[in-house]
């Protein structure tokens, strides 16, 4: 969990083409590109899974039904805890609370943020100033501790009560992006040509503005799909999301409640916290991939054989 | 001047939306959370202390709420966070005076190391572009930047409290063989007991100072005058910090003022896992102690330590970087 791992600097953001092939060449990017690959694959693997979870585990996650503590067998993939519950069926159940908060808080996030960042660079003035402020002053508030506040006054989060949060205080840093690449839009010849046909404010801001950052706006995705992995994850495990939710987190908090790891039970606990690292590895290699992707800079150089002594190539 | 005087008055604008969030939140609440908490200590306050705690959490009044609000602000302006209820009589400022130290020793030699190492090891991997450094650290410390903080730490735990038994993996010293004290015995007890929760911070922090420094830098490589340094023939090691990387650590430094606040939910939860005495664990056993006051306390005072650390950030980058000072 640091922060958004592009060293781009939010100011300069490289252009994007207008929209029309861009879903194309995304495409044809991610196969080409290694990071991109091993994301998408990891990120379809979850979603199956969390699809469809029966398919692959025919425990129940939640019953006591097996001996408590149980080792690594076939019948119990990754034996059972000390309630005697199935740990590996819990994790494959636990995957759906999981994905559904990094969707849903992604989407949203991410449409709030496209919301307030381009509105904010496109009407100017006024506006752009408070929410420019409002943007500013929320990132700099640490959000992790806020949010525990906030589960804290909710006495317990149910996973609605996460996603609402995690949603209306992590959206300032992709709204600061998009409001910096939105000002670099707003004198091209395109809006120009926009507003001198007379269209309505809404329409350039939707149809023109918008199309132009999509592949900022999917690399913001999954910015924010990670961070709510990662927040959702976090509260849950101390013990700040509802104890009776089937997810990792919960798994990791009856697992540091029961002091797995000093009693000798340590899967219960490095185990879903193994699922919530890939899972956020995923989000993580598509971002960075995306990054390559719209700074070409940033590419591996191939290796090219060059004689001792020569420069290093810039 | 006007630069840092901006700066200022971000700082003070930040720090009161904080203290209006704090003021709102239990407030904003169905079924204001702290009227049962407050029906549960009510016996065993004094009536001072209970009159403190109305103010803060807005109960039994019939004022406005405006005129809640200024009495709200006037009491946390003059120090009064409340009365601790776990730790009763304790005032929460008290309470926190105990823990802080123990956060910032943490924090702060960790994250100064993960500055210099990650800046430094972004330099090299930049310099030495497609070599073996540069092909095995961005992308390792890509997938690290995805791993939770406390789950490094229970693996750390795990491996090296647990099974090699080579370091303490619960609280900050000895409590029951140690006492507190300036003596040899009991630093060392302390850096022992810090050795893993430093690990783990350093671990999930460092990959974003080498990622930011490697790209930047790598910009910078390409500049006309790190060319021009090469044409008049300056040693390598010249053009590599004198020219790239000086201008290329600025957005690190800007970096720092975002990342502090991952620095500090890291913290918290890796304090968690540890049992670490410092605030990150206070919060979290005020939380479930139901101790809004002292929770209150915690989060306005991590607040307020990240955004003077911000603040102290800005004004080193204006230092630093003249077109800074220009644009304010």
């Amino acid at each position: 969990m640091a922060m958004p791992v592009s060293g781009v600097p939010a100011e300069t953001p490289a252009l994007q083409l207008p929209a029309g092939h861009v879903f194309a060449r995304v495409g044809r990017a991610i196969r080409s590109n290694h990071k991109a690959t091993v994301g998408v694959v990891l990120l379809a693997i979850f979603i199956l899974i969390a699809l469809f979870p029966g398919v692959i585990a025919h425990e129940s996650p939640t019953q006591d039904a097996y001996a408590p503590q149980l080792g690594i067998s076939t019948a119990h993939l990754l034996g059972t805890n000390h309630y005697g519950q199935d740990l590996y069926s819990q994790l494959v159940w636990g995957t759906r609370n999981v994905m559904i908060i990094a969707i849903v808080v992604g989407l949203a996030t991410t449409a709030l943020a496209v919301l307030i960042g381009v509105a904010a660079a496109y009407l100017g003035g006024l506006a752009d100033s408070s929410l420019s402020v409002l943007t500013d002053v929320l990132l700099v508030i640490p959000l992790f501790p806020l949010l525990i506040v906030i589960a804290a006054y909710a006495q317990g989060g149910t996973t609605l009560v996460l996603i609402t949060a995690i949603t209306l205080t992590s959206w300032s840093y992709t709204a600061r992006q998009l409001r910096a690449q939105a000002l670099t839009l707003r004198n091209r010849d395109f809006l120009e040509a926009a507003r001198v046909r007379g269209e309505r404010r809404l329409y350039i801001i939707v149809v023109e503005v918008i199309p132009t950052m999509t592949s900022l706006i999917v690399a913001s995705f999954l910015t924010n799909a990670l961070y709510a992995v990662l927040f959702a994850s976090s509260l849950q495990f101390i013990g700040l999301g509802d104890p009776n939710t089937v997810s990792w987190g919960t798994t990791l908090y009856w697992a540091q409640n029961n002091a797995a790891l000093q009693t000798g039970e340590p899967l219960w606990a490095i185990a879903p916290g193994a699922c919530i690292a890939v899972l956020g590895a995923a989000f993580a290699l598509l971002n960075y991939a995306f990054d390559e992707i719209g700074n070409p800079a940033l590419r591996p150089v191939r290796k090219i054989r060059h004689k001792k002594g020569a420069e290093p190539r810039v | 001047m006007r630069y840092a005087l901006r700066r200022l008055g971000f700082f003070v604008l930040t720090l009161w939306a904080a203290l209006t969030l704090n003021f709102l939140l239990p407030r904003l609440m169905p079924g204001n959370p702290a009227l049962v908490m407050m029906s549960k200590f009510h016996g065993e306050l004094s009536p001072k202390a209970l009159n403190a705690l109305e103010i803060l959490f807005g109960v039994n009044t019939h004022e406005s709420l405006l005129g809640q609000y200024f009495g709200y602000l006037h009491q946390i302006l003059t120090g009064n966070l409340g009365t601790s209820l776990d730790e009763y009589p304790a005032s929460v400022t008290s309470v926190i005076g105990s823990a802080i130290w123990w956060t910032l020793g943490l924090i702060g030699v960790t994250t100064v190391l993960a500055f210099i190492l990650g800046t430094g090891l972004g330099i090299v991997s930049a310099w030495r572009r497609g070599g073996k450094l540069d092909s095995i650290v961005p992308p390792v410390f890509v997938i690290t930047s995805a791993i939770p903080y406390f789950w490094v730490a229970m693996v750390l735990v795990l491996i090296f409290g647990i099974t090699l038994k080579w370091f303490p993996s619960q609280g900050g010293y000895y409590v029951t063989t140690d006492t507190p004290g300036l003596n040899f015995t009991f630093f060392q007890d302390v850096l022992n007991h810090a050795f893993l929760p430093a690990i783990s911070l350093l671990i999930t922090t460092i990959g974003t100072w080498i990622l930011t420094m490697r790209n930047t830098m790598i910009t910078t490589l390409a500049e006309d005058y790190v060319r021009m340094a090469r044409a008049k023939g300056l040693p390598n090691r010249r053009i590599m910090f004198d020219y790239a990387a000086r201008n290329a650590i600025l957005p690190n430094l800007t970096g720092f003022a975002m990342s502090l606040g991952f620095v500090v939910s890291g913290a918290i939860l890796i304090e968690y896992v540890f049992n670490y005495p410092g605030v990150g664990f206070m919060l979290l056993q005020a939380v479930s102690g139901e101790d809004y006051p002292l929770m209150q306390g915690l989060f306005l005072l991590i607040t307020v330590a990240v955004l003077f650390a911000i603040l102290v950030a800005d004004l080193l980058t204006a230092l630093l970087d003249p077109r800074t000072r220009a644009a304010g």
